[in-house]
């Protein structure tokens, strides 16, 4: 492979690259140009989306890069989240006044640490993509400067980050002690003649960290905290396409380094998944600021796409990419919701503040209705038909652990209903006390957009969405 | 006739549709915009009715198979699919006849969102007719989980003081079971490699098998019928929905559980269904006996006829897993007969609850005096409830336990001592709300039905009479379905 064949399948990374850069530098001279910039970093994810979507498939740079269908897929999907988030987020930092130029400059590095991590095919370039997109979150999640909770979310996701990143690097470094390899092509091999001790204790090490970017119990500790203090918009960003990049990194990993040790990766993503499912659930339940509650809906929520990857099958692998997809457009509907609503200057972010909204704002209303519902995984929104593959390609692979997993987990959906329901109870039952803000418009576009997907655009868009997921699937190298 | 199951199933949404128009044109609800509005639904469930009514006469009763199928391809491997046999036509048919009667009913007694409350009336209609259509496991459970909604906003929005709480129990009962049915649904589909319900019929599950999916079906019906011991959720329901919630609830909600066994556990898994008849037999007569004593001790209207439904729907759990011919036809008609009944005396409450505000049944007595009409329509319906032969209650009784009486004769025998209970209860309920003299002061100026109220009785009252002199309407359709369901039933299980 020639390096300009090398650089060709690193054609959305390098667009990325360049657009971060050349506009760091633009934005260094011409501050206060911050639509241009804005839309120009738009421009460069949505050129990047394009160069994924039909840039050619293979493997460059020594294996360290891999571009096939499944990074086509989350990249697509990654950056066009990613274009959405700095619409969000952009006009909310102009209302607060904060006018750094940066914000749209970190999504796209973010952008470009995620695509990486979607198309690692070594630990070096894993680490890299992890590092990039982990070191652009905390400088997000600390933006709103004035903001002590905001600052206090970015310590704490800054240190507990770099706790993960030690101990995703400690396991990097076992499995190249005991391997001789980084490439996840050659560790396979070594894995296939015989998982050691040695390998396999590197593997729980890697592990462990990714479950902490995807924050699945029992490392999710930072994700309440974290949720609550940074800035709604950019919460409404790293509650999803960061952690489909880590799913698809998870799924990565898994599949093409250790698909030998399936039994053994299997008893750890079960374990992970059912502790998800009931951290979220039950702890959900004592909630009583949305943004802390969503992020113990988005722990369980990550555990159902654990145990779509725990099934170990293409089918899996498939049912956690469309679960992903699909609550990533949920989750930034949600927080879309949340951005745009204030009462008074001051932003509505516990349940009782949403009381009576249907009188209001019965748009706001239906649409937060939407996505409780569809995060409650209530047919026939698009909660409901990720549950529905997740669930389906769990109870097809006949292994009973994962058979009992699967019951668990449906009957741990039935313990977080409850949490749901009283959202919509507040809203739909209740009366309102008091007048809310006007609706910022690129919030309420945004909100309205994702709920339409919800329920019906979903039955609609899964006729699309499922080939294209299989075939990413298919690309992982997994035996079905 | 292709696509007038569709046609049927989604007619409400128009009227969805038209009252979203309404309300975008219209910011503020006016006296005028509400009366468009329940116009509006009224026509739409009208329409309904008509084309349901069509629907039933384009029906050929002598086929067994499913009629007016439409299969149209959609991703993953399912399908939208509809049909109907003669198993489920009458429950198409007897939804799209009492939604009107629903939406008459709360007319005047619903004052607050009414253009929120036609839009759950009109959606519940669709989702429950796509109930009783779908042809593909997945479609039914969208349309049977997604009814949850609609229903606990009625009962949450519009319901009485503890309302909040009934909305709850409800929904989170319900959803535990039907998770249940949904990992069942899930295996098949991976199992047989279809979500088609007539070529699962067909399709042979190994024993061992059968028994766990019987047992998460049964989760899911017996909690939606509802049978004892999960029937808790229904009398809170019952007593906090709005009447006209109440009437949907027990004419047509409740059925989607005998559907369930009807359509699923007796001819999917037919040896399963077998192995747990004992259980089924015993849970019913509990049910009988155990709810109609309960229902005798209440002192609220409501709760008394909400009990009074889960007894008798006791004797439709019977008489499917009776498993013969007549035993079905009897729990079909049944469960038909019921929906008609409990509904007119749901509404019969109604009545008295508009005028007076409480359902104890304390406060009433000697309405008979102030209100002659009202009490003939409420005696007419008390004895269709106790299953006087005459009305159609009767009729489903006793087919019912002869069927039964054919498969375990200690099983119908002490399910016909509910019959006796059955009469305890209703005419005391009747004795104190209406014999007697006007004790209470405030009954004093109470009126007797007017126009509006006679007109939604009337039709509930033809049919009541019809379908007690006249039982082959019902018998007719269903009999070819039915024979063929038994045929296979009992040859599956090789008696």
């Amino acid at each position: 492979m020639t390096f300009s064949q090398d650089l060709a399948l690193a054609a959305p990374e390098l667009i990325l690259a360049i657009g971060a850069l050349g506009l760091l530098v633009i934005g260094a001279f011409a501050p206060r140009a911050a639509t241009a910039l804005m839309l120009a970093s738009i421009g460069a994810l949505i050129l990047a989306a394009w160069a994924a979507a039909v840039g050619p498939i293979g493997r460059g740079f020594s294996g360290g890069l891999i571009a096939d269908n499944a990074s086509a897929f989350a990249k697509v999907a990654i950056y066009l989240a990613s274009a959405v988030a700095i619409v969000l987020g952009q006009k909310w930092f102009e209302r607060k006044a904060i006018r750094n130029f940066e914000f749209p400059i970190l999504i796209l590095l973010a952008a470009l640490g995620m695509g990486m991590m979607a198309s690692a095919g070594d630990l070096i370039s894993l680490y890299m993509g992890v590092e990039l997109h982990s070191l652009a979150l905390y400088v997000l999640a600390a933006m709103h400067r004035e903001d002590a909770k905001a600052s206090e979310a970015g310590l704490k996701y800054f240190v507990l980050g770099a706790l993960s990143s030690g101990l995703l690097l400690y396991g990097a470094s076992l499995i190249y002690g005991f391997a001789g390899s980084t490439r996840f092509d050659e560790i396979a091999a070594v894995v296939q003649s015989g998982a050691g001790t040695g390998v396999l204790f590197g593997l729980v090490f890697l592990i462990c960290g990714l479950a902490f970017k995807v924050s699945a119990a029992p490392f999710h500790m930072w994700t309440p905290d974290v949720y609550e203090g940074a800035p709604t918009p950019v919460v409404a960003f790293f509650a999803g396409a960061p952690k489909l990049a880590a799913m698809v990194l998870f799924a990565r990993v898994l599949t093409e380094a250790f698909p030998g040790a399936v039994e053994q990766w299997r008893q750890v993503l079960v374990v992970i998944a059912l502790l998800s499912i009931f951290v979220g659930a039950l702890a959900g339940l004592a909630q009583q600021n949305l943004k802390r509650l969503w992020a113990y809906s988005s722990i369980a929520n990550v555990g159902y796409a654990v145990l779509g990857l725990a099934s170990g099958s293409p089918e899996g692998v498939q049912a956690m990419l469309v679960f992903m997809v699909l609550y990533m457009v949920d989750v930034t509907g949600f927080f879309a919701c949340l951005t745009a609503l204030s009462r008074d200057g001051r932003p509505m972010e516990t349940i009782s503040d949403m009381a009576g909204l249907y009188k209001e704002r019965p748009g706001m209303a239906l649409a937060m209705t939407a996505f409780s519902l569809s995060a409650l995984g209530l047919p026939p929104f698009s909660g409901f038909w990720a549950k529905f593959y997740v669930f389906k390609a769990a109870l097809s692979v006949g292994e009973p652990m994962i058979v009992i997993a699967a019951v668990l987990g449906l009957v741990g959906s039935v313990i977080a209903a409850f949490y749901y329901l009283r959202l919509i109870k507040v809203m739909w039952f209740d009366t309102a006390p008091s007048g809310t803000d006007p609706l910022p418009r690129e919030a309420q576009v945004v909100a309205i957009s994702a709920a339409l997907f919800t329920f019906p655009v979903v039955m609609g868009a899964l006729i699309f969405l499922d080939p294209l997921a299989k075939a990413a699937a298919a690309a992982f190298g997994l035996a079905s | 006739m292709t696509g007038i199951l569709s046609l049927t199933t989604f007619t409400p949404l128009v009227g969805v549709a038209a009252i979203i128009l309404l309300r975008l044109f219209r910011s503020h609800e006016d006296e005028q915009t509400v009366r468009a509005v329940k116009w509006i639904t009224l026509v739409t469930t009208l329409a309904t009715f008509a084309l349901s009514v069509l629907l039933v006469m384009q029906y050929d009763p002598a086929n067994p198979g499913f009629q007016f199928v439409e299969d149209h391809a959609w991703f993953a491997g399912l399908h939208y699919r509809m049909g109907v046999d003669g198993i489920s036509i009458l429950f198409v048919l007897l939804t799209a006849f009492l939604m009107p009667i629903c939406i008459a009913a709360s007319w005047f007694s619903i004052d607050k969102r009414v253009p929120a409350y036609m839009v759950a009336f009109l959606v519940l209609e669709t989702l429950v007719i796509g109930v009783f259509c779908a042809l593909d496991l997945v479609l039914f459970y969208l349309f049977f989980e997604f009814g949850l909604v609609p229903m606990f906003l009625i009962i949450g929005i519009w319901g009485g003081k503890n309302r909040v709480y009934a909305a709850y129990k409800f929904f989170l009962y319900t959803l535990l079971g039907s998770v249940l049915m949904l990992a069942a649904i899930l295996v098949m589909i991976s199992v047989a490699g279809t979500a088609s319900i007539p070529e699962l019929m067909n399709y042979k599950f190994d024993e061992h098998l059968q028994t766990w999916l019987w047992l998460a079906f049964f989760a899911s019906f017996a909690v939606k019928m509802p049978m004892w011991p999960v029937h808790t959720w229904l009398p809170d329901a019952h007593v906090e929905a709005p009447t006209a919630g109440s009437v949907i609830l027990a004419g047509i909600l409740l059925k989607m559980g005998g559907y369930g066994f009807l359509r699923f556990s007796l001819p999917m898994f037919p040896q399963a269904s077998d192995l747990f008849t004992p259980l089924v037999f015993a849970l019913s007569v509990i049910a009988v006996v155990y709810t109609s004593l309960v229902a005798f001790r209440q002192t609220d209207i409501k709760k008394l006829i909400a009990y009074s439904s889960v007894a008798h729907m006791g004797f439709v759990t019977m008489g499917i897993f009776a498993g013969n011919a007549i035993g079905v036809q009897g729990a079909i008609f049944q469960m038909l007969s019921h929906g008609v009944i409990s509904g007119a005396l749901f509404l019969c409450v109604g009545v008295v609850y508009d005028r007076m505000h409480t359902r104890e049944i304390a406060f009433y007595g000697g309405l008979v005096n102030r209100m002659p009409w009202y009490a003939a329509t409420f005696l007419l319906f008390t004895m269709g409830n106790v299953g006087l032969p005459g009305t159609s209650g009767f009729i489903g009784e006793i087919t019912t336990m002869v069927g039964v009486y054919e498969i375990s004769t200690w099983t119908a025998v002490v399910a016909a001592t509910g019959v006796i209970f059955s009469a305890v209860y209703a005419l005391t309920l009747y004795k104190r709300v209406v014999f007697g003299e006007i004790t209470n002061p405030a009954l004093a100026d109470i009126t007797d039905l007017d126009w509006r109220e006679v007109a939604i009785f009337a039709p509930l009252i033809a049919m009541t009479l019809y379908l007690g002199v006249y039982p082959a309407a019902v018998f007719d359709l269903t009999q070819a379905s039915v024979d063929n369901l038994a045929a296979v039933y009992r040859a599956a299980i090789g008696g």
